[in-house]
C-alpha cells in the first residue's frame, strides 16, 4: 500500500513537472527595471516603460517600426504618397478586431489621430501630427491624410507608440484597461509587481503569434534581476540592470547574452532654467569637469558609447563631439572663476532607480567634487521623479537615459524639464520638419547637435546599451531597439 | 561549575572590551587619517584584490575598501551611539517617571511601550525612514524611537523593586520628593542594569543601520556605510567576492562584539544570574 503511494506520488510528481516544463514552452516572463507610471496608455504617457509593455504586443499603428528600424505596414495594409507628399492615402486591412470584438475600420484612425493632434492632447509626440492638416475617410478602409507642408519623417512617427489607433469607446480606459487590436490582450496589472498578457484569438495574424501567456515584472534591484534569472523566475531581462554580471552569464550555458544598441541617449540633465546653469560658462565647465570614461567603466563595467550631443552614435547624420569639452578640471574651475563661482557651489542631484543613474550618479559626484562643486545625492523612486523632476521640473541636476529615437527635437519644446531656450535651434528644427530630402535633413541634424553641444546644454554622457540576458531556449528576441519596444510577436522556445 | 561558567564570562567579557576598544580605537583614527579618503573614486583601480597598496582590494569605483570600512565603521558606531544615547535619555526618564508616580501614568507609559514592541523594530524604522526620507540623522531617530521602550521598561521593573526597599522609605520619611529619591537612589542602583542594556541595544542598533543602509534608507553616499557596502557587492559576487565578504565580516564582529560586552558586564552587575548558569 505504501509503495503503491510512493510510486503513484511519485508518478503524480513526475506529471506535474513535465506539465510545467510543456506550458514554460506558450509562456513568457520578462523582467523590466521601471515600472510604467501613471498608467498604460501610450498615447498620453511619456514613460517610455509605458511603451516597452504596450509597443507590438497590446496596441498597432497604421505603420510599425520593425527591429531593422524599418517602417513597415501594421494596420495600413499599404499607402501611396502624392508626389507633393501632402496627401497620404491608407488601405486599411480588413478583418481587424479590438481585443473587445469591435471591429477596426476607417473611423478609429480618424478619431485616434484628431485625438492625437488636438490642442489639449497629452500625447508625448505631438511632432508626429502636427504637420496633418485633415483627415477624410472616403469609405471604411480608406483614410486620406493631407498634411499641411510635406513631413519627411510622417510615415516613420506613425510607427511609433504613440501613434497607435485606440477605438473612441475604450480610449478614456486605456490607462487602467487597455483595448487595442495587438497580438496580446490585457489581463490585470498587480501594481508594483507585474502586467500579464495573453494571447488574443481574435488577431489578425494570429498564426504568427506563438506565445500564449506574457507577463511582465518589474524589478528595478539588479541583484534581483540576477536572482530571478537564475532561480527561472523569469526568461528574459531585455535591459540587464547590471552590466557587471554580463560576464558571468556570458559562461553560462542556460543563458544567452546579446548586447545590442538602444535609443537612449544618457544625459546628466541640467536645469537651464535656474542658476547657476543658466550661464553657459557654468554648464561648459561641467561638461570639462566630467570624464565619461571612467563613468561608463565605473557605473556601467565598460558597456556604453559616449556621445558629446544628444545624438545616436547609429545614425548616419551623428557627428563624433566627444572631443568638445575634454576631461580637464583645471579647464572646468577657471570657467567656474569665470562665471563668479571662483569659490565652487553647491548643488544637488536627484537620481531615479535604474542602476546606471544611481552609480553614475556617485562618479558624477566625486568628480564634480574635485572642481570645487558640491553635490549632495537625493535618489528618488520612479514616479517620483516624473512628478518632481520631469513634470514639476524641482531640481538642479538629474541622470537620465532619453530613450525615444531622434528626440533631439525635443530641445525646441517650450519649458521641457531641461529648460532649455534657443530661437537659433528651433528655427533648424522646424527646418528638418520641412525637409524631405534625406541629405538637407542629416546636414541640419548635424547643425543641431553642434548647437546643443556649443551650449552644453547638457552633460552628454553615453549611448545606453541594451543587454539582454535571457534563457538560451528563447528565440526571437529584439536584439537592437529603434525605439522603446519588448514586442514579443515573434519570440518563441526552442523546440 | 559556577567559577569555570564564571571565567568563560570573563574570557567573553575580555574578548569583547578588546574587540570594542579596536573598533573604537580605528574609529577615532579614521577622523585624522585614513589609507585614502574612502570617497575617493579612481576608476582605471577598480575592482583590485588586497595587496600592500590597498589591503582590502578595490570597489567598482575604484575606492579603497580599507579606507571605507573604517569610515563605515565610524558612521555605524556614531549612528549607534546617538540613537541608544536618544532611546536611553527618553526612556530612563519615562521608566523613572513611571516606577515613580504609579497608577494611570505608568500604565499609559507602559501601554505604550506594549504598543511600540507590537511592530517589528527593523519593519517600523523602514516606515519611518521612507516617510522622513533616507539620511543619517532620519536613521538614528528610527532606530532611537525604538530604543525608548526597551529602556523604559527595564528601568521601570528595575526601579519598581528599588521602591519597595527600606531605605527608600526612610528617604521618604525624611521629606524627600519623588525626583530626588530617584536621583539620588533609584537610578544610581539601576544604573549597572542600564549599562547592560545599552551595550546589547548597541548591538541591535548596529545591526539596524547596517540593514536600513542596505535596503538605502540609512547612510547616503558618499559617506560609506557596511550596509550599502553589502549591497552594492552583491551583483558583483562571482566577480569579486570579496567585497561582500568583508563588510559583512564587520557587522558580524562588531555585533559580537557588543553582544559579548553585555553579556559579560551582565555576569559582573547580577552575580545571581552568573552563579544561577
Amino acid at each position: 500500500m505504501r509503495k503503491a503511494f510512493i510510486a503513484f506520488a511519485s508518478f503524480a510528481i513526475l506529471a506535474l513537472s513535465t506539465a510545467a516544463v510543456e506550458a514554460q514552452h506558450d509562456t513568457l516572463t520578462l523582467a523590466m527595471t521601471l515600472e510604467p507610471a501613471p498608467g498604460l496608455d501610450p498615447t498620453v504617457g511619456p514613460a517610455a516603460a509605458i511603451r516597452e509593455i504596450t509597443y507590438g504586443n497590446l496596441f498597432e499603428g497604421l505603420a510599425r517600426i520593425d527591429r531593422n528600424a524599418e517602417v513597415k505596414p501594421a494596420l495600413a495594409e499599404s499607402w501611396t504618397v502624392s508626389a507633393d507628399g501632402l496627401i497620404y492615402t491608407f488601405k486599411l486591412r480588413q478583418g481587424v478586431r479590438f481585443h473587445d470584438g469591435t471591429e477596426f475600420d476607417s473611423a478609429d484612425v480618424k478619431f485616434s489621430l484628431e485625438r492625437a493632434m488636438a490642442p489639449d492632447s497629452r500625447n508625448a509626440q505631438k511632432w508626429i501630427f502636427a504637420p496633418i492638416a485633415r483627415i477624410e475617410t472616403p469609405d471604411r478602409y480608406a483614410v486620406v491624410v493631407t498634411l499641411k507642408r510635406p513631413a519627411g519623417n510622417f510615415l516613420y512617427g506613425l510607427g511609433w507608440g504613440d501613434a497607435v489607433i485606440v477605438a473612441p469607446e475604450t480610449a478614456a480606459h486605456n490607462s487602467t484597461n487597455p483595448i487595442g487590436t495587438g497580438p496580446f490582450k490585457f489581463d490585470r496589472w498587480v501594481k508594483g509587481d507585474r502586467v500579464e498578457l495573453s494571447r488574443f484569438d481574435g488577431y489578425w495574424r494570429k498564426d504568427a503569434v506563438a506565445l500564449r501567456k506574457v507577463t511582465f515584472r518589474f524589478i528595478p534591484d539588479a541583484q534581483a534581476q540576477i536572482s530571478a534569472l537564475l532561480a527561472r523566475d523569469v526568461d528574459a531581462v531585455p535591459l540587464f540592470a547590471a552590466p557587471e554580471a554580463v560576464a558571468q552569464f556570458k559562461t553560462d550555458k542556460r543563458f544567452s547574452v546579446t548586447v545590442g544598441a538602444t535609443e537612449g541617449e544618457t544625459i546628466l540633465a541640467l536645469n537651464n532654467r535656474k542658476p547657476p546653469f543658466n550661464d553657459v560658462r557654468v554648464r561648459q565647465a561641467l561638461a570639462h569637469a566630467i570624464d565619461r570614461k571612467a563613468i561608463i567603466e565605473g557605473a556601467m563595467s565598460g558597456y556604453g558609447t559616449p556621445i558629446g550631443s544628444h545624438f545616436s552614435p547609429g545614425h548616419p547624420a551623428y557627428v563624433d563631439l566627444t572631443g568638445r569639452y575634454p576631461y580637464d578640471p583645471a579647464k572646468a574651475k577657471a570657467l567656474l572663476a569665470e562665471a563668479g563661482y571662483p569659490n565652487g557651489l553647491k548643488a544637488t542631484l536627484r537620481l531615479p532607480p535604474p542602476p546606471y543613474a544611481r552609480r553614475g550618479g556617485e562618479i558624477v559626484a566625486a568628480q564634480l567634487s574635485k572642481v570645487g562643486i558640491q553635490v549632495s545625492i537625493e535618489p528618488v523612486e520612479w514616479a517620483q521623479w516624473l512628478d518632481n523632476v520631469f513634470q514639476n521640473k524641482q531640481f538642479d541636476m538629474t541622470i537620465i537615459s532619453h530613450v525615444e529615437p531622434m528626440d533631439i527635437d525635443k530641445y525646441a519644446v517650450d519649458d521641457y524639464y531641461f529648460g532649455y531656450r534657443n530661437p537659433h535651434f528651433k528655427e533648424v528644427m522646424s527646418a528638418i520638419d520641412r525637409a524631405t530630402d534625406p541629405a538637407a535633413q542629416n546636414r541640419l541634424y548635424k547643425e543641431a547637435q553642434t548647437l546643443l553641444a556649443e551650449d552644453s546644454v547638457n552633460v552628454f554622457l553615453f549611448q545606453l546599451p541594451r543587454i539582454t540576458v535571457a534563457n538560451a531556449d528563447v528565440i526571437g528576441l529584439w536584439q537592437n531597439v529603434p525605439l522603446p519596444a519588448n514586442d514579443v510577436t515573434e519570440v518563441s522556445w526552442r523546440k | 561549575m559556577a567559577s569555570q561558567g564564571l571565567a568563560r564570562g570573563r574570557a567573553g567579557l575580555a574578548t569583547g572590551i578588546g574587540l570594542v576598544l579596536v573598533l573604537v580605537a580605528t574609529s577615532l583614527l579614521s577622523l585624522v587619517w585614513t589609507p585614502y579618503p574612502p570617497a575617493d573614486i579612481d576608476i582605471p583601480s577598480r575592482l583590485q584584490g588586497p595587496s600592500l597598496a590597498h589591503w582590502l582590494g578595490t570597489d567598482p569605483f575604484g575606492r579603497d575598501v580599507a579606507s571605507m570600512l573604517i569610515v563605515g565603521g565610524r558612521n555605524s558606531l556614531a549612528i549607534a551611539l546617538t540613537a541608544v544615547f536618544v532611546g536611553l535619555v527618553l526612556g530612563v526618564g519615562l521608566g523613572a517617571a513611571a516606577a515613580a508616580s504609579g497608577g494611570w501614568f505608568s500604565d499609559v507609559i507602559m501601554r505604550l511601550a506594549d504598543f511600540t514592541f507590537a511592530f517589528p523594530a527593523l519593519l517600523s524604522a523602514i516606515l519611518i525612514t521612507a516617510v522622513l526620507g533616507p539620511g543619517a540623522i532620519n536613521a538614528v531617530l528610527a532606530i532611537g524611537i525604538f530604543n525608548i521602550p526597551v529602556f523604559a521598561r527595564v528601568t521601570r521593573g528595575a526601579a519598581l523593586q528599588i521602591w519597595g526597599r527600606d531605605y527608600i522609605l526612610a528617604a521618604r520619611a525624611a521629606g524627600k520628593g519623588g525626583l530626588s529619591i530617584t536621583v539620588e537612589h533609584v537610578l544610581p542602583n539601576v544604573a549597572g542594569l542600564l549599562i547592560v542594556q545599552a551595550s546589547l541595544q548597541f548591538a541591535l542598533a548596529i545591526l539596524a543601520e547596517a540593514g536600513l543602509s542596505y535596503l538605502g534608507f540609512g547612510t547616503q553616499p558618499p559617506n560609506p556605510s557596511w550596509g550599502r557596502m553589502l549591497n552594492e557587492a552583491q551583483t558583483f559576487m562571482r566577480a569579486a567576492p570579496l567585497l561582500a565578504l568583508f563588510p559583512g565580516f564587520a557587522i558580524a564582529v562588531s555585533v559580537l562584539a557588543f553582544n559579548l560586552l553585555g553579556d559579560g558586564l551582565r555576569d559582573l552587575v547580577d552575580p545571581k544570574l552568573a552563579r544561577m548558569r
